[in-house]
């Protein structure tokens, strides 16, 4: 609690034991008037000063000019019908006050809470000078600078590893609880946690352009993106009181003079203004504007502590709404890692033409031969290869140990003339043919994360109507992921214009509610990250095009996420919406006992409050996503 | 030109009302406040200059929410 907060509360336990204590003393008349004043000004100076204010700036439709007219019409009604029951009035304005601080301290603990599960800002960086670490502000090392992170430390900056070795846990950023190796080397990104051993790091970025940076500044942003649901409820203030008020008026005005006109009746005055005064009460909106920011917050901090970085409350809202998916075939539902799968019809041992493939392609950086090398698993000896010939399009030719190696596609094996045995395998097929004999083929392909299976199966548990995949590859290969994995719908052999062509044609052909998400790797698909509803990029970490273009960010790359992001999308608003009717519908129900006259002010206040605070509650549930 | 300023208020509606009259403000193309954040993030017009139209819409956001503050 704050000094302002401490001090409210002390003003609430004064006038409250105040008022108890006035409830058993028998005094009546002029004496008991100013016993009340003494409680009510305790609770409420502060309102009738901005009451004031308020009047002098023109803002009728102020909160504290409503209490303020509310409770001083009150009292002058309790003097009027010489009732001497000035408890309500006090005990209004006591209750508003207890709903304001509960209110403020409810904001202020979840603000907290929230930005203490996104605690991931490194406050120093270590640097060494003449053997001595010295801690540094992150924002003045310079790109180039190494770095020391010692055990336990948070990584600072984005870099790469010069010496030592490590586990890292990435839990703040990805949601992964399992550790992640580093050594000498390899690349690292700030935000996360070295546990075992010290690390040097050489940096790679300034600061303020880290992974770390760059996350903070995304989930602090994220709730300035305001969602339909946060326009419609401001948009619902701005009238509702208003339109209140102006029942209120009509309320104390109207009745009276028909009794009097047309029924002959007794006007009853006191009372029509009684139940004015209540309508005052309830015209109070901040019970309804709380509860909806506070459940994206709340949302999107729950998302960003699973890894799942949502880029504005409006995202989050269209996430929910999400009926398809469209995903991008290599490095979203498949590594993107080609493996050796198969060698088929070879003479010679496996082994030697794996060796014999490998070193004929040693001198190219494509995928391919990038797995035949780790297939052949141990360093090649590159003086065994001489005469490299690539024939783009073809494959390559190269003398290795003498030999006259070629390994490539169909089209070469026809150029050379060697009689070769087609493939049925799903995969990219690398034909060998060895001093113009052929020596069999190698399979090649893309291997299927571990859960992409589960992701598609978990989608259609989450109500998603429709997945389709979209990839470049050959029309055998993409079938046989879909059949595997249980996508509805493949497009293959697209060149990447070619996705955007067919993101637009699912856009126009699907219903207005249903949205479409396209999940991608980022890489080459940020145009089409940007044309889908909503764009989802995965394994974001330390792509910055990808954090740049997508609206959702995984940060790994587990497909499973994208199930758990609707999932939480879905709940968070589920919230929302409880609350938006929840707190509009005990409003009205209050004004329509009010109006007859069956609710008074005592429960006009107590709904008020009660509502925030059950409003409240509901939208901190928001932040607890982890089993969903 | 876009600013982020950091504000002071206490209730959610006060916020919206804050973000209406900086909206407003001349000068001011889009302000919109994150009443989470404690956050105001301005878009001002071209060749507006921010100091003076802050003034502006600290004066504004006064006059509809008197207990609000804005650090600029």
């Amino acid at each position: 609690m704050n000094k302002k907060q401490k001090k409210m509360l002390v003003r609430i336990l004064a006038a409250f034991a105040w008022l108890v204590g006035l409830s058993f003393a028998p005094v009546e008349g002029v004496l008991r008037f100013l016993l009340y004043l003494v409680p009510y000004f305790i609770i409420g100076y502060d309102i009738l000063w901005k009451a004031l204010k308020g009047i002098r700036n023109r803002q009728v439709f102020d909160e504290n000019f409503l209490m303020a007219v509310a409770t001083v019409g009150a009292i002058a009604l309790a003097l009027y019908d010489q009732t001497g029951d000035y408890t309500e009035a006090v005990a209004v304005m006591l209750f508003y006050q207890v709903g304001e601080l509960f209110q403020s301290y409810a904001v202020g603990k979840s603000r907290r809470n929230i930005s203490e599960l996104m605690d991931i800002r490194p406050d120093y960086a270590n640097i060494e000078k003449d053997g001595v670490l010295e801690k540094v502000d992150p924002d003045e090392v310079e790109v180039g600078t190494v770095i020391v992170v010692q055990p336990g430390e948070k990584v600072p900056i984005d870099g790469i590893v010069t010496e030592g070795a490590s586990s890292l846990n990435t839990s703040a950023l990805t949601g992964e609880s399992l550790p992640r190796d580093v050594k000498a080397g390899d690349e690292i990104i700030s935000g996360c946690i070295n546990m075992t051993g010290l690390l040097k790091i050489r940096t790679t970025k300034e600061f303020g352009e880290s992974t770390v940076s760059k996350i903070l500044d995304l989930v602090e942003n994220a709730s300035s993106r305001k969602s339909k649901s946060e326009d419609f409820i401001s948009k619902f203030a701005r009238v509702y009181t208003p339109a209140v008020c102006g029942a209120a008026l009509l309320l104390a005005i109207v009745p009276p003079l028909v009794r009097m006109f047309a029924m002959s009746a007794a006007p009853e005055w006191d009372v029509w203004i009684y139940r004015a005064l209540t309508f005052l009460v309830i015209s109070c909106p901040c019970a309804l504007v709380i509860s909806i920011p506070l459940s994206f917050f709340a949302g999107i901090g729950g998302a960003s502590r699973e890894g799942v970085l949502v880029k504005g409350s409006n995202y989050l809202e269209t996430l929910s709404q999400t009926k398809i998916v469209v995903f991008d075939k290599t490095g979203t539902l498949t590594q993107g890692v080609f493996e050796v799968n198969a060698v088929h019809h070879s003479d010679m041992d496996k082994a030697k033409l794996i060796e014999y493939a490998a070193l004929a392609e040693s001198f190219s950086t494509h995928p391919i031969s990038r797995s035949l090398r780790k297939a052949y698993g141990k360093k090649l000896d590159n003086t065994r290869v001489t005469d490299v010939q690539e024939i783009s399009g073809n494959g390559v030719i190269a003398k290795v140990d003498g030999r006259e190696v070629a390994a490539g596609n169909e089209k070469l094996m026809k150029r050379l003339g060697v009689d070769f045995i087609p493939c049925h395998s799903v995969g990219t097929i690398i034909h060998m043919a060895v001093d113009g004999q052929y020596a069999g083929h190698i399979v090649i392909s893309d291997v299927v994360k571990p859960h992409a299976a589960e992701a598609i199966r978990e989608l259609k548990k989450a109500g998603i109507e429709k997945t389709v995949m979209l990839t470049g590859d050959a029309k055998k290969v993409a079938e046989d992921v879909a059949h595997r994995l249980g996508v509805d719908e493949v497009r293959s052999e697209l060149l990447p214009a070619d996705k955007v062509e067919k993101v637009e044609e699912l856009l126009k052909n699907k219903p207005e509610k249903a949205k479409l998400a396209f999940v991608g790797d980022g890489i080459n698909d940020a145009p089409v990250l940007r044309r889908a509803d909503i764009g989802i990029a995965m394994g974001a970490m330390g792509s910055d095009a990808a954090i740049e273009a997508a609206d959702v960010v995984l940060m790994d790359d587990d497909p499973l996420k994208i199930s758990k992001a609707i999932k939480i999308s879905r709940k968070c608003l589920g919230i929302v919406y409880q609350n938006i009717v929840f707190a509009i519908g005990i409003k009205l129900l209050c004004l329509l006992l009010g109006a007859v006259g069956l609710a008074n002010m005592w429960l006009a206040i107590f709904a008020d409050v009660g509502v925030m605070i059950l409003a409240v509650l509901n939208a901190i549930r928001a932040l607890f996503v982890k089993n969903l | 030109m876009k600013k982020s300023y950091k504000i002071d208020v206490d209730c959610a509606n006060c916020a919206n009302k804050m973000e209406d009259a900086a909206n407003h403000t001349a000068g001011v193309k889009n302000a919109v406040v994150n009443f989470m954040m404690l956050k105001m993030n301005v878009e001002f017009e071209d060749g507006a200059d921010p100091k003076t139209v802050m003034q502006e819409v600290r004066r504004n956001c006064k006059k509809v929410e008197d207990d609000c503050e804005i650090y600029c």
